[in-house]
């Protein structure tokens, strides 16, 4: 008879047997077999970040959460994706982004088209039980065609990726630590007086809230464009084969 | 012994207001003050904000009239962008800010205003509103309820919902008519138009069972500020300012939105936080005047639409020179329901009004805008300054409610030197002073630029500021 090979690992996830490669996350797995897990900075195309951590699963044995998108699978893992602590704990995940940032879906470009809203609505988030803290942030509109509004950006780092990994400009960083942390460009200059800034608008298409839009958008005027990213993803990596 | 009586919170008017009067030691009306309660700061948290944003940001200013403010708000955009936006553009800005003006001059007069002329100024508080009109006279409360739904269903179709709609942005509006929208709002004239004619006929009937309101209603000479065209047309969207005087005479003529501060201060009291804006050239506090329908009726050659006009000779003949009683107000609303329903059907009847070329797009090319509209309260200016950037650096609103603000406060001391004598409160003098802040539809929320209801709280106080009497409900 012949043996199963040992790169393949199996598995179960919400009790469903599953098999998977051993390069694989759970995320990916889950996906593969129609289990949905949430995820808000993870987007394909993209390294994982593993940063916005409501992709939380629980292991069977294991005492912590893990995150799905940068966990690898392992034999025999009794994985569980949507138990009521899970829930719970998104759900707080998301009172705790919607409280730290200024977010005010009513005026903003990409009501009914954001990812941080719809997701909120279907995690039933329906309010926000932590005190905001309505920070003090700036707008950076120096750009010819583009905007940033630090008030939306939740930290989620796609842009920083899309632009080091797939532009290569690497114009994105983060800088700052903890409530104090945000995006900059360059060396925390002005996006219009970036040098390596190409213009592509990569970063405003992954962005998943009305942190970065284009200028001359109305409130709800703006929808991201996310094909192009695991296109260009597979044509470079044809190129390097 | 002097004494005060307190109004708190002013009733069936939108926002949060009270009302102040002094008696002298004869328990005569010596004054009588108008507070606006509550502020909000719109024009301080825009800063910082893109200019694109701003008419949906400023819509939220107002639930019931956010169109008035997307269209001041847009205009002043469209001067930041230094674009002249497509026409087809500005007729269906037009059709929102008419079915705008429809609704909210039915909520002001049939939910707010009429239940004190069909039940009476004297009737009980508590069926004193739209439910006990709807139990005495339901044909009337029905109209009423029906031209109002009939202007927000016109916003919905245009702009995809009814209140704070998007479609109105920077350089004209977000997307085309359609023939099956533009078929559905003409289908719904006929019955609006057999509405408002059946209720002008009756209301125009009513006034000589008020003899005594008609004369101490704010009744007094002041100047009258609107909008109107270079032809003297009543417009809402379009057009120059006017000052007319009292006599009806022009004494300031097509004034340009960015010249409105050389004509127009701002002062400011202690008892209140509504601005006090006044006409310049005659000074504080003698600059009053007044905004509004009673204002643009007063103030316009003529109306532009036939019915209308016939209804406008007719409501002219109610003064010498212009008419000064502000009960008329009333009237006057509903003359502009009748003109907004006709000029509905004329612009949708335009040929080009299905033109796919509704928006102008430009960056920032000038660093300050004025916008200037006709709210159905009144004139509304929208005032921005950016940096190049786009970034909003300033801005200053004046609406409608406060350019009445002076004439309610000299309208309240009249009614209250009338109605309101003696140490006893009655309700149905109270009811007076109400119904005159009334008759300007004042929306205080909008004016401080604040959320809420009027309650009535009334309180007596006497000169040491002790309160001796007192009236809730």
């Amino acid at each position: 008879m012949k043996q199963p090979s040992s790169h393949i690992k199996t598995l179960q996830i919400d009790g469903q047997d599953v098999g998977a490669n051993q390069d694989e996350t759970i995320l990916e797995v889950a996906r593969e077999n129609g289990i949905y897990i949430p995820t808000l900075c993870e987007i394909e195309g993209l390294s994982p970040h593993g940063g916005c951590r409501l992709c939380l699963v629980e292991v069977k044995g294991v005492n912590k959460l893990l995150p799905a998108c940068v966990t690898h699978v392992q034999e025999g893992m009794e994985v569980f994706t949507n138990s009521p602590r899970l829930q719970e704990y998104r759900r707080t995940i998301l009172e705790l982004i919607f409280s730290e940032g200024n977010h005010i879906c009513a005026v903003c470009v990409v009501n009914g088209r954001c990812d941080l809203q719809a997701l909120a609505t279907k995690l039933g988030m329906t309010h926000v039980s932590v005190p905001y803290l309505y920070p003090r942030r700036s707008v950076d509109a120096s750009h010819d065609r583009f905007a940033l509004d630090r008030n939306r950006c939740i930290l989620c780092t796609r842009c920083v990726r899309v632009c080091d990994e797939i532009e290569g400009a690497h114009t994105w960083d983060v800088s700052g630590r903890g409530v104090q942390a945000h995006v900059v460009t360059d060396l925390n200059t002005p996006w219009g007086d970036s040098d390596t800034c190409t213009s592509c608008g990569k970063c405003v298409n992954v962005c998943p809230t009305g942190a970065l839009f284009e200028k001359g958008k109305a409130v709800a005027e703006m929808s991201k464009k996310r094909g192009f990213l695991p296109y260009l993803t597979q044509m470079r990596e044809k190129r390097s084969k | 012994m002097a004494r005060q009586i307190t109004i708190e919170p002013v009733t069936r008017a939108e926002g949060h207001g009270k009302v102040t009067i002094f008696l002298d030691d004869d328990g005569y009306v010596r004054d009588a003050q108008f507070h606006v309660t509550q502020i909000r700061g719109f024009e301080k948290f825009c800063e910082g904000r893109p200019f694109y944003e701003m008419p949906s940001l400023m819509a939220r200013i107002c639930g019931i009239c956010p169109v008035s403010h997307l269209v001041a708000s847009a205009k002043a955009c469209d001067q930041l962008m230094a674009v002249q936006i497509p026409e087809t553009a500005e007729y269906l800005r037009r059709v929102m800010n008419l079915a705008q003006l429809i609704q909210s001059h039915a909520l002001s007069f049939f939910h707010l205003a009429s239940p004190d002329f069909l039940l009476g100024l004297d009737s009980d508080p508590a069926t004193r509103n739209i439910f006990g009109l709807m139990q005495s006279h339901p044909n009337i409360a029905r109209d009423g309820i029906m031209l109002r739904k009939f202007g927000q269903q016109i916003i919905e179709l245009l702009g995809g919902k009814r209140i704070h709609p998007g479609w109105i942005v920077p350089g004209g509006v977000s997307e085309p008519l359609s023939v099956d929208k533009r078929d559905t709002i003409l289908a719904m004239l006929p019955e609006a138009m057999a509405a408002i004619q059946r209720t002008l006929d009756w209301f125009k009937r009513t006034f000589d069972q008020y003899p005594e309101e008609i004369r101490t209603f704010a009744n007094f000479p002041s100047l009258f500020m609107g909008l109107t065209n270079d032809k003297g047309e009543l417009v809402h969207y379009e057009g120059r300012l006017r000052f007319v005087d009292a006599t009806g005479k022009i004494v300031a003529d097509q004034i340009e939105a960015e010249d409105y501060q050389k004509y127009i201060g701002e002062a400011v009291e202690p008892y209140s936080f509504l601005k006090f804006p006044y006409y310049k050239p005659m000074g504080y506090p003698e600059g009053i005047y007044r905004v509004g329908p009673l204002a643009r009726l007063n103030l316009i050659n003529f109306v532009g639409t036939p019915l209308a006009d016939a209804e406008w000779a007719e409501f002219r003949e109610l003064g010498r020179g212009a008419v000064l009683s502000s009960f008329h107000y009333h009237c006057a609303r509903l003359i502009e329901i009748l003109n907004g329903i006709e000029r509905i059907e004329h612009i949708l009847n335009k040929s080009d009004i299905l033109d796919k070329n509704v928006r102008a797009y430009a960056d920032p090319n000038r660093l300050e805008g004025v916008g200037i509209s006709e709210a159905p309260r009144g004139t509304l200016i929208h005032h921005y300054r950016i940096n190049e950037d786009g970034i909003i650096t300033y801005a200053n609103l004046i609406i409608a409610t406060g350019h009445n603000n002076l004439a309610m406060n000299r309208g309240v001391l009249q009614v209250a030197k009338h109605f309101v004598k003696g140490d006893q409160l009655q309700e149905g003098m109270l009811n007076r002073v109400e119904a005159v802040i009334r008759a300007y539809d004042p929306c205080l929320s909008c004016s401080t630029h604040a959320v809420g209801q009027m309650p009535l709280h009334v309180e007596l106080v006497n000169r040491d500021g002790r309160v001796v009497d007192e009236l809730t409900r």
